[in-house]
C-alpha cells in the first residue's frame, strides 16, 4: 500500500499539490483522473521520488520512502513518465533488457532473460524486438517502453497516460494486461488515464484530481456518477449501464 | 565478426604506421635490424604508434560519453569547452609555476577540464531549446571565451603568440620519456567499459536512470571525470585533436546502435584505425616534412561532421 499523507508542492508561486492525502489500496488498480495541468504527474513523480516533495510523508510498505536504497526502491517501484522516448538507437529487446537493471545490475540470469522475452510478448513486440525504437512508430515505441516497465517485475506499477499513441485495440489490450498484473500477480498499479471509460471498465478505484486536490476518492462505481463527473471534468455527461459496466457518455 | 576484422585492420596500420617515417625502415629488414634501425624503432616509431593509439581511442571514447551524458550527439570534447580548458590550465602551470613540471601542468589542465565541462552541463541543461544543434553551438562558443580568457594572459605574459594553433596535434616530436602519462588513458578506457551499461542508462535520461535506480548524478559526474583525465593527458603529450570524439561515435552509433556494451569496443578500434590512417597520411603527404595530425583530422573529420549534420538533421 502506498500511502499519502498531506503532500504539498511549489513551483515557485505556483501550488501544485496543495495538501494532498490519499491511500492506493495494495492489489488493486487506481486510476488517476482530471483535468491538465491538475498536478496528477507531479503526483507521480513525487512518489517515486524524482521530484522532491516540499512537504508532507509518502510510505510504502509502512516504511518513508526517502528511506529507500535507490536499487532496492528500484525493485519495488517502477513509473513510466508521459513523454520519456528518448531518441536512442537501441533494439526493443536491449531496451527492455535495462528494465531487469535494479534486479541483475547489467549481468542477466536465466529469470531474467525470461522476464524480458515475456514482457516483450506481453506488449506484442516479439516481433520487432531486434528492431531500433529510433525507428518505430510512436505506439510501437510506447509499448516497448511499457514492457520495460513490466520487466522491471515491481511490486508497485506508475503508469502516466501509457495510452497515448496508442490505438484502440492496444489500448482495451493494456487495460487487459494490467487487470492481469493486478488480479493473477498481486500488482498494485496507479495509473493516469483520460478517456474516463477505462477508468469505469478497468479500475477498482479512481481519485479524482481538481484544483491541486484530491477531489473525491472511492470504488469505481461510487466515483462513476453524474454530479462527480461534472464536478471533476465541468462537463455534462449522461451515466448508461451496459451489461454492470458504467459507460459515460460526452458527446453531443 | 565484425569486431576481428577491425582488429586485424588495427594492427596493419599500426604495423605500417612504424614503417614509415623519414628514415627507411623496410618491413623485410624486420629480423635484421642494425643498432641505428632499432633504436629509432624503440625511441621513436614504437612510442609513436602507442601514443596515436592510445589518443585515438581515448578521445573517441571520450566523445561518446560525454554525448550519452548530455543526451545529445553533437556534443563533444571539442564541442564543451572541455580542450580549451585543457589548454588553459597548460598555460596558467606555465603562468603561475614556470619550472614546474608535467604533474603541474597536469593536475591545473584536468582540473580546469573539470569545472568546464560541468559549467557547460549546468548551463546546457538550463536551456529549454533542446534542438540537437543549438547545445554544441553554445559549447563552441563556451570553448572560445575559455580561449580569448587565455589568450589574454598569454599576450600578458608573452608566453604563447598565437593561441589558436599552440598545441594543434602533432605526435613528430613523441620520443620514449615524454609520452608516458598517456597511459593513464588505458585504465579510464577499461573502466568506460566497465561502466558501459550505466552510461547507457544515462542516456536515456534522468528520470528514466533514476527508476532504474541509478545514482545519475554520480554517473555524469564519474563520466566528466573519465573525460577530462583522457583529454588532458592527449593534450599534455600529443595537443588538441578536434572532430574525433564527435565523428566516431556518430558513425559507431548509425552503424551498430546506442549500447554501449556493445559499442565501446567499436567506438575504440574505429577512433584509432581512423587517427592511425590520419597520422600515415600526415606523415607521407609532403614526406619529409609533417602536417600536423591535427589538421589532418580537421579537415577529414570536419567533411565527415557536415556529412552527419546533414544524415542526422533528417531525423530529428
Ligand atoms: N518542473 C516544473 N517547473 C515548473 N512548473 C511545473 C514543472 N512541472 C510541472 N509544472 C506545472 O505544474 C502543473 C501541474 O503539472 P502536471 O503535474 O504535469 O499536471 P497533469 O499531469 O495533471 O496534467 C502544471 O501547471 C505545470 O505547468
Ligand atoms: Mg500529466
Amino acid at each position: 500500500m502506498i500511502e499519502v499523507k498531506n503532500v504539498s508542492k511549489m513551483y515557485g508561486e505556483k501550488m501544485i499539490l496543495n495538501d494532498v492525502s490519499v491511500s492506493f489500496p495494495k492489489g488493486k488498480i487506481t486510476c488517476l483522473v482530471g483535468g491538465n495541468g491538475t498536478g496528477k504527474s507531479t503526483l507521480l513523480s513525487i512518489i517515486s521520488r524524482l521530484v522532491a516533495k516540499d512537504s508532507g510523508l509518502i510510505n510504502l510498505l509502512d516504511k518513508d520512502i526517502v528511506n529507500f536504497k535507490n536499487r532496492d526502491f528500484a525493485k519495488r517501484l517502477s513509473i513510466l513518465k508521459q513523454a520519456n522516448h528518448p531518441n536512442v538507437r537501441l533494439t526493443v529487446k536491449e531496451l527492455v533488457e535495462f528494465g531487469r537493471f535494479p534486479h541483475s545490475q547489467g549481468r542477466m540470469n536465466a529469470l531474467d532473460k525470461e522476464k524480458v522475452l515475456e514482457s516483450i510478448a506481453f506488449m506484442g513486440l516479439t516481433d520487432i524486438q531486434d528492431q531500433y525504437i529510433d525507428e518505430l512508430s510512436g505506439g510501437q515505441r510506447q509499448r516497448t517502453f511499457l514492457a520495460m516497465v513490466l520487466a522491471q517485475d515491481t511490486e508497485y506499477i506508475l503508469l502516466d497516460e501509457p495510452l497515448n499513441n496508442l490505438d484502440m485495440k492496444h489500448s482495451v489490450e493494456i487495460m487487459k494486461i494490467l487487470r492481469v498484473l493486478a488480479d493473477d500477480y498481486g500488482k498494485t498499479i496507479i495509473i493516469v488515464v483520460h478517456d474516463i471509460n477505462y477508468a469505469s471498465s478497468y479500475a477498482d478505484y479512481i481519485a479524482a484530481v481538481k484544483d491541486h486536490k484530491i477531489i473525491h476518492f472511492g470504488l469505481t462505481d461510487d466515483i462513476i456518477r453524474e454530479d462527480i463527473m461534472k464536478e471533476v471534468f465541468d462537463i455534462d455527461m449522461t451515466i448508461v449501464d451496459n451489461c454492470n459496466n458504467k459507460v459515460c457518455i460526452y458527446f453531443k | 565478426m565484425i569486431r576481428i576484422i577491425l582488429i586485424l585492420i588495427l594492427i596493419i596500420v599500426s604495423f605500417i604506421s612504424v614503417f614509415v617515417g623519414v628514415k627507411d625502415i623496410s618491413i623485410f629488414d624486420i629480423h635484421r635490424l642494425d643498432q641505428d634501425e632499432l633504436l629509432v624503432m624503440l625511441v621513436s616509431r614504437l612510442p609513436r604508434m602507442i601514443s596515436v593509439l592510445i589518443a585515438g581511442v581515448g578521445m573517441s571514447i571520450s566523445g561518446l560519453i560525454v554525448q550519452q551524458i548530455s543526451m545529445n550527439k553533437f556534443v563533444s570534447p571539442t564541442t564543451m569547452g572541455t580542450l580549451d580548458a585543457c589548454k588553459m590550465g597548460i598555460l596558467f602551470s606555465m603562468i603561475l609555476f614556470p619550472g614546474g613540471g608535467m604533474m603541474y601542468k597536469m593536475i591545473l589542465s584536468f582540473s580546469i577540464a573539470l569545472l568546464a565541462s560541468v559549467i557547460f552541463l549546468k548551463i546546457s541543461s538550463k536551456i529549454k531549446m533542446r534542438n540537437i544543434i543549438f547545445i554544441p553551438l553554445v559549447g563552441i562558443v563556451f570553448g572560445n571565451i575559455l580561449s580569448a580568457i587565455s589568450t589574454f594572459f598569454a599576450y600578458k605574459t608573452n608566453l604563447v603568440q598565437n593561441m589558436e594553433g599552440w598545441l594543434i596535434g602533432d605526435f613528430s616530436s613523441i620520443i620514449k620519456g615524454n609520452y608516458e602519462i598517456l597511459y593513464l588513458g588505458v585504465p579510464i578506457v577499461i573502466l568506460s567499459y566497465l561502466y558501459a551499461n550505466k552510461f547507457t542508462i544515462v542516456g536515456l535520461g534522468e528520470d528514466t536512470a533514476s527508476s532504474l535506480g541509478l545514482n545519475h548524478k554520480r554517473i555524469t559526474y564519474l563520466g566528466l571525470v573519465f573525460v577530462s583525465i583522457t583529454s588532458t593527458v592527449v593534450v599534455l603529450t600529443a595537443g588538441v585533436i578536434t572532430f574525433l570524439g564527435l565523428i566516431i561515435p556518430n558513425i559507431v552509433s548509425l552503424m551498430f546502435g546506442d549500447n554501449l556494451k556493445k559499442t565501446v569496443s567499436y567506438t575504440a578500434l574505429i577512433g584509432a584505425i581512423f587517427l592511425m590512417i590520419c597520422d600515415i597520411i600526415s606523415r607521407l603527404l609532403i614526406a619529409p616534412y609533417e602536417i600536423p595530425i591535427g589538421l589532418t583530422v580537421s579537415i577529414i573529420g570536419g567533411m565527415i561532421f557536415l556529412i552527419l549534420i546533414f544524415k542526422r538533421a533528417k531525423n530529428v
